[in-house]
């Protein structure tokens, strides 16, 4: 089985936040991991091969230091790993990360199976991966807890929903989107580690996957940022003082608009 | 590209304090910008100089005016329509008034026909109802190709769909299908006044920072919108619409994805996300009897059992009751975390709930610098009483 796993690098969030004093973010010691869901996605991906055989790529499109997340992907399992970099690709929305992606996959060659995290958790959009299954023209199930069964041209999966979860079966090649109750993801081991660092990374270019340039990048996006602010602060907190039954009292007095 | 007019730049680093992803950095004077820069705008529009500009040059779709109407998804499962559906007719009413156009609603599913018609009384001049047996169950390539080709016939100029696990699921397939712009999860919706375009505002970065986003080149204008953030309308029985039944072609019917089962809400599996009130549990439940106590504050209360990752990982719960960047983003009335830590990670989950209140027995835990109201306690001792005083409260 060969499977292709998406992954992104992402600031860490307990990085990232504002200044309280001058309203900015603040950046320093920002640090980057590999997105949560991905390393589900990965996690579950060299399972995969563990049971069925096969090999694992892992894809991530981002600036150079990216490949610091397909280090770490190789030190938890996978086989191959690949950078989709150019300084044309900056800006990209959901769409032309998608695009991007899925010319990156195109150049590859096939795999049977499609793995991403259920979102990313800088943007938070979950876009992603149901754009790229689109443009490989793939059926695609998102939030996946639980694959039950692979076959030779199906597979049968448990989706979440609001409301409980669908039993659903698809056929191959799919994308599956993950969520974290799917499995345990593993720390790396010392072989893992050690083979990573040895690891030689497939970096693609824009041209080298033959990207049309209008389709890359910001200026691929049909999405554009117009403005970036602060949340509204919150009020000021009340620490209710006194004893139990004071406090106690004092909160039921605040929460009687919903009793 | 983002771009450095260095006459321009006098090195003065707001810039580089603005920037999210210490992409840019002030060198010798001049400001320079690095590989990790994703073109968000943020420096720029901070630059007093005006030394910095991202050159866009995308291609302009040229019939942008061609495309007219505000249209909503209303989403239907198990013989309900979802609750976001009608705050989608609320807002898509009031953006179809500001561009002065139609509002429509499009509804998939089996047997759908009264549900379809309520819809004009909550605000849909017309209504597209797609009812066939093959509907019923959601599967993201059927209903991504239906709801695609409706658009691509009708031409609106905004769509919108509830941010819930089938919205989130086959709208980006819809606006992959369409080259459409699609912003996530949006909590605020307004036109611009000069053009007319849709301002999508959401939270990003766990809520830690709010961004605005436009698509100013292409249409359809595509939002997933956070569901309780809008307000539904009231039923209005004299308004008048159209319902329309959208026949189906064969192809439009074929899917690689069968539904075999559809496993159902027990108390369990409430959605976190439509609740007015939850009750919030952490690792200072000690145990998974503890959660017996935060379901009886959530019984007074009316509200739900909502937790922390740390909980849910001991197996307390089961995981759809996880609140914050890994678990479910929650916005309701009021929110009670007892013996949570604060976690940036869980905050992220509920930092736009309307109140919080915070019970926990140490007075330095960061759940204190969101909650609204702190007890600061254990909280073996402080709910019980807190249980007993809202009983009392409602008898009285
Ligand atoms: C990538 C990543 C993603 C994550 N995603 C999430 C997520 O989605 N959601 C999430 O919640 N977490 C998430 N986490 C975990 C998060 O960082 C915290 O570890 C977690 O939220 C802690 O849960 P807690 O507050 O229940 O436990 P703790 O941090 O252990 O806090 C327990 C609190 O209970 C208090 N307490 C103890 N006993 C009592 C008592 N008798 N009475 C009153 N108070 C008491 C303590 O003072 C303490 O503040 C994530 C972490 C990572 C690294
Ligand atoms: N730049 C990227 N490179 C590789 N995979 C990505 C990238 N962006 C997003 N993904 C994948 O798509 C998923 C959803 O991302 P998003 O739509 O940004 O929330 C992630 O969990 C990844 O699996």
């Amino acid at each position: 089985m060969k499977i292709a796993v998406c992954i992104k690098q992402v600031p860490d969030a307990k990085d990232v936040r504002l200044d309280p004093t001058t309203n900015t973010l603040a950046r320093e010691g920002v640090e980057s991991i590999m997105n949560p869901y991905d390393q589900h996605a990965l996690e579950e991906a060299v399972r995969l091969k563990e049971k069925f055989g096969g090999e694992v790529t892992v894809i991530t499109m981002g600036p150079p230091q990216a490949e610091e997340v397909l280090r770490l992907a190789i030190a938890c399992g996978a086989d191959n790993a690949v950078l989709v970099s150019d300084r044309a690709f900056a800006g990209a929305d959901t769409w032309a990360t998608a695009y991007t992606l899925g010319r990156a996959v195109e150049t590859l060659g096939n795999f049977d199976l499609f793995l991403c995290g259920k979102q990313a958790i800088d943007g938070d959009t979950a876009q992603v991966g149901p754009g790229l299954a689109l443009r490989l023209d793939i059926p695609y199930l998102t939030c996946v807890q639980k694959i039950r069964e692979v076959g030779e041209k199906a597979l049968v999966a448990e989706r979440m929903m609001d409301d409980g979860f669908d039993v659903v079966e698809i056929s191959l090649p799919a994308l599956l989107t993950v969520v974290k109750n799917i499995n345990e993801p593993r720390v790396p081991s010392l072989k893992g580690k050690m083979k990573a660092k040895k690891a030689v990374i497939t970096a693609l270019t824009a041209e080298a996957i033959k990207a049309d340039p209008a389709s890359i990048g910001l200026a691929g996006s049909p999405t554009q940022v117009v403005r970036v602010f602060p949340p509204e602060p919150r009020g000021e907190s009340a620490v209710f003082s006194g004893s139990v039954d004071e406090q106690v009292a004092q909160l039921v007095e605040k929460l009687k608009p919903y009793l | 590209m983002l771009k450095i007019d260095k006459e321009l730049c006098i090195g003065c680093g707001i810039c580089e304090e603005q920037c999210a992803f210490a992409a840019i950095e002030v060198k010798d004077g001049v400001a320079e910008v690095g590989e990790n820069c994703n073109l968000c705008g943020a420096c720029v529009e901070v630059c007093e100089p005006g030394a910095l500009v991202s050159d866009i040059q995308g291609a302009v779709k040229t019939d942008l005016a061609s495309w007219s109407g505000v249209w909503v998804f209303c989403e239907y499962r198990h013989a309900e329509l979802a609750q976001v559906s009608l705050e989608l007719l609320g807002i898509g009413r009031k953006l179809a008034d500001r561009r002065g156009v139609s509002l429509s609603a499009v509804i998939i599913g089996s047997g759908i026909g009264k549900c379809a018609e309520s819809l004009t009384g909550y605000g849909a001049d017309t209504v597209y109802a797609v009812d066939h047996p093959d509907v019923e169950h959601f599967t993201e390539d059927r209903y991504s190709r239906i709801l695609a080709r409706l658009i691509g016939e009708h031409r609106p100029e905004i769509v919108l769909a509830g941010a819930t696990a089938i919205g989130r699921s086959f709208i980006p397939g819809v606006a992959t299908i369409l080259d459409a712009g699609l912003t996530a999860d949006c909590t605020s919706l307004e036109i611009r006044e000069e053009d007319g375009a849709l301002l999508q505002t959401r939270p990003a970065f766990g809520g830690n920072i709010m961004a605005t986003i436009e698509c100013p080149r292409s249409r359809p204008q595509m939002a997933t919108v956070r569901p309780k953030v809008m307000k539904a309308p009231e039923f209005d029985s004299s308004r008048q619409g159209e319902v329309i039944e959208v026949d189906l072609g064969s192809g439009e019917l074929a899917s690689r994805i069968r539904v075999i089962e559809t496993v159902a809400a027990g108390e369990e599996t409430v959605n976190i996300q439509e609740s007015d009130i939850l009750v919030s549990g952490g690792r200072g439940l000690e145990n998974e009897k503890g959660f017996a106590l935060i379901r009886r504050l959530a019984k007074a209360l009316n509200g739900d059992v909502a937790a922390s990752r740390a909980v849910v990982d001991a197996g307390w719960i089961p995981y759809p009751h996880q609140v914050g960047q890994t678990g479910k983003t929650v916005a309701p009335k009021l929110y009670i975390a007892c013996g949570i830590s604060g976690a940036v990670q869980h905050v992220a989950g509920m930092q736009s709930a309307d109140v919080i209140v915070a019970i926990n027995r140490d007075g330095n835990a960061p759940i204190f610098n969101v909650a609204d109201f702190g007890i600061v306690g254990d909280l073996n001792e402080v709910i019980p009483k807190l249980i007993t005083k809202i009983e009392e409260h409602r008898q009285a």
